[in-house]
């Protein structure tokens, strides 16, 4: 299971370690880590997405709120809140390619930032689903250079508490 | 079936291919043991290791040695490692076999000390959860390991391993843990390896840049008063033999630190000794006055350069290190030359022409004899410590590889001991662990079986590490404590003489065990020599008893080790000689950071 927790630290030397760490020792992968300063400048928000078993994710959480620095911890499912991720790619396409790929990345809101003989580099953010249709979409053209900042989210403000969304 | 075990293997580049085969994670390790020419491990056994332990029983190509405590079972690996420059090996079990091993690992990684520790674990379902006997060793020792591993799975395990030991023996050496849950050594595995190591983001340099070779070759031609500082990474590389011939060629002073002695012939023409804190006077003025300093494989440790903004004001420093962090980290180096040492000054060696220096040898010749290293000792007072290594030192000489506590002791086993080859000095020297001579020695006499081990102890730390007599005493290991008997925790004691107005808080032990029952007890021998005539019979004693022997030489407690550069002072600050009185009514008027 793929879990995205958002997590609010005090903003001091060491807690990402800290932090990371907990993953770490029951030997889990973290797929995507971003943190970054919140609206209160003292606050740091990690945002981190975990592959594991759904057991060991929630207990990961509770230790997470024990930890000193830790302000606060959500587990967040997809569709409870707004999730985004930024991509970098470099794309193979010879000139005979280019339009095809120029359009193709029109049609997922990706900009182009440059463009060489061969290759195409592209900005592109979205949710977790865009971004993975978007690369998808480009493998066949050869990615040769692909740079992501790790998911960022925010919970959907003024959601009712019994809230059920549409999958 | 059979898997090469050639002694060689322990520096083979290139493993044998082997075809893959399933079989249980305890065999890989053995097997995985066997190929890297491990001969000994040194280990405490627990529950999670009965697989592994059941195979030290069926087989014999690599013998166990169970150590009655988790630390010493490091610092054996370590002197192991230290005397032979192959990979030290312990085994412990999880949760407090292996938290006990920390300090040693800290010491080993702190000295750049090649061994490889393996660790029990809970089950992998278990870990993170608090099992019992779960501890996150692979977290707690992250800051202290140049690398380490949580094994996954049993298909992992085998090229774990030998990345495990290819990492802790090339480039700068340190130690490596690799954590072995429980289910990954009951489970079954593929034992296969790469044809060759290759690790992304991890290629030591050890070539230096022939452009940075000339120059140093060039700096020492133009330099009228150069001097080598040689340290512990010459003795890693084996480069003694490179360091004698560039000094004696281009006629260069060396003097060494704590862990350089033994890579120049202590009684030299061209030897200064220990340089430092405690290092020879003559040693520390030459740092003064030198226009060139040559680092080979030493990183500048503040206890060598006291204030590092005065030392060696005038000098051009040329700094030759395999580790390029290593290099202007607490000094800017004019000519840094990333590379093995061996291999840098085989190229310089090349590029460099006779000289003579006849002016800066005139001017050494009179620092040593205005400033000589020298204690008093008087008719019917007590041992001085400084004497019995003198006497040690005349009656085993080369025959003995020496390791040491850490200490007083310590410290004049460096001074005085006539060091003749490489590896025959073994001491804690970044850490300073008290305890790490004792066993260490017990590595050393493994190692080294056509030598003596002699730790030159002190009886303090020897009281933290002595339950190891029994492991001594159990496989017949011939190890000899030579200790320097005070009563009291001298290198502390020595502070407060110095700058607290000699008021000894906590430092006395008002209770002491008699060493030479005590020895009896575990099955060894000793005996207590308290006059200067008994040193040399007891020594030639010590020497001529099989086994572990304990010689306890009760020697004065107000002895003090000179000379010495208060710490955070500069050199020009040392004071030379035991002007005691003096100093006590001069007050220093600082008192020293640590
Ligand atoms: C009580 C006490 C007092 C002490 N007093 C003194 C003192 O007076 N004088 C003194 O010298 N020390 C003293 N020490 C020891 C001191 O703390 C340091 O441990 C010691 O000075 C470091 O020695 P080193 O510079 O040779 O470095 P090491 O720790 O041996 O480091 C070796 C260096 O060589 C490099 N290296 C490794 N392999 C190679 C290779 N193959 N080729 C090239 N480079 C390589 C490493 O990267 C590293 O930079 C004292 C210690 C204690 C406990
Ligand atoms: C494990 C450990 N604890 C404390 C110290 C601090 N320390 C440094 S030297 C010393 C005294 C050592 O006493 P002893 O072994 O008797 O040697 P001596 O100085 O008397 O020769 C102490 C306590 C240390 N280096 N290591
Ligand atoms: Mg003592």
């Amino acid at each position: 299971m793929r879990q995205v927790y958002s997590i609010l630290v005090n903003n001091h030397a060491g807690v990402l370690s800290h932090v990371a760490g907990l993953f770490t020792r029951r030997g889990y992968n973290i797929e995507s880590i971003a943190a970054g300063p919140t609206e209160d400048t003292t606050i740091t928000r990690i945002v981190i997405v975990a592959i594991g078993e759904e057991n060991e994710l929630h207990q990961i959480a509770k230790q997470l709120r024990k930890l000193y620095d830790v302000r606060e911890v959500e587990q967040i499912s997809y569709n409870q809140a707004v999730t985004r991720e930024l991509v970098l790619a470099t794309i193979k396409a010879p000139l005979s390619r280019r339009s095809e790929v120029i359009q193709l990345a029109n049609a997922f809101g990706a900009q182009v930032i440059n463009m060489t003989d061969d290759t195409v580099t592209l900005e592109a953010s979205g949710n977790d689903h865009k971004v993975r249709t978007l690369l998808k979409a480009f493998e066949g053209y050869g990615i040769s250079q692909m740079a992501r900042t790790g998911m960022i989210s925010l919970p959907y403000d003024g959601m009712p508490e019994d809230w059920e969304p549409i999958a | 079936m059979a898997v090469a075990t050639k002694a060689k293997s322990q520096t083979a580049k290139q493993p044998t291919k082997l075809k893959p085969q399933k079989i249980s994670g305890a065999e890989i390790v053995y097997r995985s043991l066997e190929r890297e020419g491990v001969k000994y491990v040194f280990g405490h056994p627990g529950a999670i290791l009965l697989t592994v332990l059941d195979l030290f029983l069926k087989r014999s190509k690599i013998k166990h040695l169970l150590i009655r405590h988790e630390q010493c079972a490091a610092h054996m690996a370590e002197g192991y490692a230290r005397a032979s420059g192959e990979v030290g090996v312990c085994l412990t079990t999880s949760g407090p076999g292996a938290t006990n091993l920390i300090t040693g690992i800290t010491d080993a990684y702190m000295d750049s000390i090649p061994i490889v520790c393996f660790t029990g674990q809970v089950a992998t379902s278990m870990v993170g959860n608090d099992a019992f006997q779960e501890a996150d060793i692979v977290g707690m020792t992250r800051t202290i390991t140049k690398h380490n591993y949580l094994v996954k799975s049993t298909d992992d395990l085998a090229e774990t391993i030998q990345e495990a030991f290819y990492i802790a023996r090339t480039g700068r050496p340190g130690p490596v843990l690799v954590d072995l849950p429980k289910d990954v050594l009951l489970g079954d595995g593929n034992y296969q390896l790469p044809e060759k190591v290759d690790l992304r983001g991890y290629k030591p340099t050890t070539k230096g840049h022939p452009r940075q070779i000339q120059r140093v070759a060039e700096a020492i031609e133009k330099s009228k008063q150069p001097l080598l500082y040689v340290g512990g990474g010459a003795i890693h590389a084996e480069a003694h033999s490179e360091i004698v011939k560039l000094a004696e060629t281009a006629e260069i002073p060396v003097t060494y630190t704590l862990l350089g002695a033994g890579a120049f012939p202590s009684a030299h023409e061209l030897s200064l000794g220990m340089l430092g804190m405690h290092g020879t006077a003559y040693a520390n003025y030459a740092t003064m006055e030198c226009d060139l300093l040559i680092a080979v494989g030493a990183r500048f440790d503040d206890r060598v350069t006291g204030k590092v903004s005065e030392f060696a004001t005038r000098a051009k420093i040329i700094h030759i290190d395999i580790d390029p962090t290593a290099i202007g980290k607490n000094k800017k180096a004019d000519i840094p030359v990333v590379g093995d040492a061996r291999q840098v000054l085989v190229e310089v060696n090349k590029l460099i022409k006779p000289q003579t220096r006849p002016l800066w040898k005139k001017r050494i010749q009179n620092l040593r004899t205005e400033y000589p290293l020298t204690f008093d000792s008087p008719d019917g007072a007590p041992i001085k410590p400084q004497e019995a290594i003198v006497a040690l030192s005349e009656e085993v000489g080369d025959k003995a590889i020496i390791t040491t506590e850490v200490g007083q002791h310590q410290m004049w086993a460096a001074q005085f001991y006539n060091f003749t080859f490489p590896r025959q000095f073994i001491s804690s020297g970044g850490l300073g662990t008290m305890g790490f001579g004792f066993p260490a020695a017990i590595g050393v006499a493994l190692a080294r079986p056509d030598k003596l081990a002699i730790d030159i102890a002190g009886d303090g730390s020897f009281q933290m590490v002595m339950q190891e007599i029994a492991t001594a005493v159990q496989y017949e290991i011939p190890v000899k404590v030579f200790l320097l008997n005070n009563a009291t925790l001298g290198m502390v004691r020595q502070w407060q003489d110095l700058f607290m107005d000699r008021r000894f808080s906590e430092v006395d032990f008002e209770s002491s065990p008699d060493y030479v029952k005590l020895a009896e007890a575990f099955g060894a021998s000793g005996r207590r020599i308290v006059d200067k005539e008994e040193i040399r019979p007891a020594i030639q004693e010590m020497i001529n008893t099989p086994g572990p022997f304990i010689l306890d030489v009760i020697v004065d407690p107000d002895e003090l080790v000179f000379p010495m550069v208060p710490a955070g002072g500069a050199t020009k600050d040392m004071i030379v000689r035991d002007s005691r009185k003096k100093i006590l009514q001069g007050k220093l008027s600082a008192l020293p950071d640590n």
